[in-house]
């Protein structure tokens, strides 16, 4: 009952903030002339109701998972890692490398090492700016957005020209994976793969890590305190390096799930900003491991239920793009919401906590 | 309370005096009762009504802007203005030339706060509260920031602030301050007004009493020491600063299984750096740190733990504590990831909760349980929780950095016992304290520090207040003499 509660009041702000930006976007399209209700009857149906629609929307969710778990475990040791959509690239190309370029394996073998090339591409590719950032201090969130650029021209070189592009095929794209590679579908008369399940598996997994692990204690030290953790010995640099290489690895997982479970090959603008809409994801879930669950399948169905609604009421697809930047704007001014539901906390204990250290406080002599 | 006083509300930490100022100030707004100002029934529900009443308030940290000039730091919020908005440089200069020299607070208004001495940094706070119009000025924890000189310069900034008809309140901790300063002195205690009182009306001994509410021993009770082999050796180390100056100037020492040696020095000589570089926080430039007879001048931290380094660091929210984790895992920083706390990668939890109930019972850490967070804890607490951690790691050496900076009295007497305890059981302890009477009553020896060497080392037989004043000050160890009249 307590930790029900407990729930509850987590999650309060995050379920106002979706219905607030769901209130904004629809003022919105009412803007434009349309009616707002049959839009959101539209994406619902697109998202839950027609055939195929549920499982789509889960289909849709499984890289919103790996990728919303990626930049949380990223906020966790206080690093914002904006190039998971780069990680997503690196390992979509290492999971589809494997997939096309080995025959023979079996499927127990051939899915496994796949996955894994996909999540080391991705780990390497996470790792690099948390190598830069511990040894010569350059900030992630620039060293990542531009790490995004490499991966985008890269796959397009290897793709198009290089040495993964598709001989037989006029169109730039890779050749397809063996169906050795394929993650199996596990719904039938549906696409629902392996990945679902994985997904769900990565969740309690990377809960497990950052809440109940040493590696996780080392994250959560470094994030929260810096020097207080050094000062006992925790080497902050070589956390930082890890947790962008964790970070990096399930980014490339979501990469490498998507071309061995869904596409089955690649082309090259593969992501269409996936990487980002994960940093709104993890904003959404408060970079709890269980709360990327619902935001991820919020993001996912709203994705899957899109065309439809634009199909169903020429109401642009982007009109979830509204919904998402509102509810992100919500969720990271939290002053707002609480006002709106009047949830009056912030005893005076507090206040004495967070208060600032003041912009001149004493320096350090 | 009066005009033209000073009034010290004393209290330990917790005791509910940082509260009931900001109540007064409008920060917090009360849950009951009301506040009288000037003879008249007043509501404060913020900062802005305080100041138009003329209460101002003087943080434990500063609030000013460090890239910015004394001058635009005092006017910021209420800047006089020429035509078209553009701020008129002379008249704020000359204004806050007007009022340092008509309180007495020499600051330079051109000077950038960034640049200023933190004794100087507090004279720009004063400033802005009289630049707002304030007649009762409120000082939370003034000194715990000050050397001693900068302490008497405060002093004689408030009595001219009471001498031309203003108020002062004075939050501290610091008895000999409240005797020193105060013309009326009200006592706190868990939320209550325990006594009112003036310094002839009382001693130190009996306000220390009020305040814990049970007689508290000021003077530290040990033996003379029983120093053994040298455990920590510092030798002809230099460290450079933040901004790569030399902080540390080939310094040597050498502290003893068994006794305590006591480094005094006014802030800014090099301590910071020193501590850091033996911590391995920050790097030596040369010179040797031995440790338990190892090397470890260019060994990690945890190296260092691991071959017997207890540090209590000097700033305890940055470096001491991680106020969002509880107390248990605060406990466990420096071994969470070893047995019994841990087997292979997965943290034992049970044993993380056990360990902390047992270290909070018996370092008395007055606290919910091992779940708390540190930083719903007080002061004295939080530093109890830093103590319990280095001292449980069974370290041979202990180095402590103002191991009493804001804490209660009743915390000192448990941290200054748990220090001696831990000499008479063997360890080397580096005492590192801006507090000259925390160092005289607790060291064997007193190495006093300037300009980043040791100027001197007494014995036991030679230490002697005025002589180690002079000391800090610069003075030659000849030049002093054994009994100076001098006093500092």
């Amino acid at each position: 009952m307590r930790a029900a509660l407990r729930i509850a009041q987590q999650a309060a702000v995050p379920l106002v903030a979706i219905l607030l930006g769901f209130l904004v976007a629809g003022v919105a399209v009412a803007i434009t002339g349309a009616d707002p209700s049959q839009a959101y009857l539209g994406l619902f149906q697109g998202a839950f109701t027609n055939k195929h629609a549920f499982t789509e929307s889960l289909i849709a969710s499984v890289p919103y998972v790996f990728l919303g778990l990626a930049v949380a475990t990223g906020f966790r040791a206080g690093l914002f890692n904006i190039g998971a959509d780069g990680q997503f690239y690196l390992g979509a190309l290492g999971g589809v490398f494997v997939g096309f370029s080995i025959h023979g394996l079996p499927g127990i073998v051939h899915i496994p090492l796949a996955i894994l090339a996909g999540v080391a591409c991705g780990a390497v590719y996470g790792g690099l700016p948390g190598f830069l950032k511990a040894r010569f201090g350059a900030h992630e969130v620039i060293t990542t957005i531009m790490l995004n650029y490499i991966a985008y021209s890269l796959s397009d070189y290897l793709i198009n020209r290089g040495p993964l592009g598709d001989p037989h095929s006029s169109a730039p794209k890779t050749p397809f994976i063996d169906p050795s590679a394929q993650l199996p579908i596990i719904f039938a008369d549906s696409r629902l793969h392996l990945g679902l399940l994985l997904a769900l598996l990565a969740v309690p997994l990377m809960w497990f890590l950052i809440e109940r692990t040493t590696i996780g204690f080392r994250i959560r030290a470094v994030g929260l305190s810096p020097e207080a953790a050094r000062s006992s010995g925790i080497s902050v640099a070589r956390t930082m390096v890890l947790v962008m290489a964790i970070s990096g690895g399930l980014a490339g997982l979501a990469g490498a799930d998507e071309v061995l479970g869904v596409s089955h090959f690649m082309p090259p603008s593969f992501s269409i900003g996936y990487g980002f809409d994960a940093i709104a994801v993890a904003l959404l879930a408060r970079s709890n491991p269980w709360g990327i669950l619902p935001a991820a399948f919020l993001f996912g169905a709203m994705r899957n239920g899109a065309g439809f609604m634009q199909l169903q009421t020429q109401v642009s697809a982007d009109m979830i793009s509204i919904v998402q930047a509102t509810v992100i704007m919500f969720v990271a001014a939290p002053v707002i919401v609480r006002w709106l539901l009047r949830l009056r906390e912030v005893p005076a204990e507090s206040l004495q906590i967070t208060q600032p250290e003041g912009v001149g406080a004493a320096p350090k002599t | 309370m009066e005009w033209g006083q000073v009034h010290a509300l004393l209290g330990e930490n917790g005791a509910g005096k940082s509260t009931l100022m900001n109540v007064v100030y409008g920060l917090i707004r009360a849950d009951s009762g009301e506040m009288q100002f000037d003879g008249a029934q007043v509501q404060v529900h913020s900062p802005q009504d305080a100041i138009g009443l003329g209460i101002g308030m003087v943080h434990q940290h500063f609030m000013l802007i460090p890239p910015l000039t004394v001058a635009d730091n005092v006017i910021l919020g209420q800047e006089t203005a020429r035509a078209a908005g553009v701020i008129d440089g002379r008249a704020s200069r000359r204004t806050v030339n007007e009022l340092s020299r008509r309180y007495g607070l020499q600051v330079d208004p051109d000077a950038r706060v960034r640049d200023l001495s933190v004794g100087v940094q507090q004279r720009v706070e004063i400033l802005k509260a009289l630049y707002r119009g304030a007649r009762l000025l409120i000082l939370d924890e003034p000194t715990s920031v000050l050397t001693p000189q900068e302490t008497e310069g405060l002093f004689q900034i408030v009595r001219g602030l009471t001498a031309e008809g203003s108020a002062v309140i004075f939050i501290t901790h610091k008895l000999g301050e409240v005797m020193a300063i105060a013309d009326r002195i009200t006592v706190m205690r868990r939320g209550k007004v325990v006594a009112s009182t003036t310094p002839a009306e009382s001693s130190q001994a009996d306000l220390a009493r009020l305040m814990v509410g049970r007689p508290v021993l000021l003077r530290v009770e040990k033996g003379p020491a029983q120093p053994g082999r040298p455990l920590l050796q510092v030798d002809g180390l230099s460290v450079l600063d933040d901004r790569r100056q030399v902080a540390v100037d080939g310094l040597s020492l050498e502290v003893r299984a068994g006794e305590i040696l006591g480094l005094a020095g006014v802030e800014g000589n090099g301590q910071v750096e020193l501590v850091e570089a033996i911590a391995g926080l920050r790097p030596a430039r040369s010179g040797r740190v031995m440790l338990c007879d190892h090397e470890v001048t260019a060994a990690s931290p945890r190296r260092r733990l691991r071959a017997g380094l207890g540090h209590i660091p000097a700033d305890r929210h940055r470096m001491g504590v991680i106020l969002e984790l509880p107390i248990s895992d605060n406990l466990v920083l420096g071994d969470f990831d070893r047995p019994p706390f841990a087997r292979g990668i997965v943290r034992l939890l049970a044993q993380v909760r056990d360990h902390a109930a047992r270290l909070i019972k018996s370092f008395d850490v007055r606290a919910a349980g091992p779940q708390q967070l540190a930083g719903a804890l007080s002061g004295g607490n939080q530093q109890k929780v830093v103590v319990a951690r280095e001292l449980s790691n069974g370290p041979r050496v202990l180095m402590a950095a103002q191991p009493t900076r804001g804490v209660d009295v009743g915390s000192i007497e448990f941290i200054h016992r748990q220090i001696v305890e831990q000499r008479d059981a063997g360890l080397a302890v580096l005492l590192v304290s801006s507090e000259l009477d925390e160092v005289l009553s607790l060291a064997d020896r007193v190495a006093v520090i300037y300009r980043g060497r040791i100027a001197a080392v007494l014995q036991a037989g030679e230490i002697d207040r005025d002589r180690i004043g002079l000391l800090m000050a610069g003075g030659q160890a000849d030049q002093v003499p054994a009994a100076s009249e001098g006093a500092l």
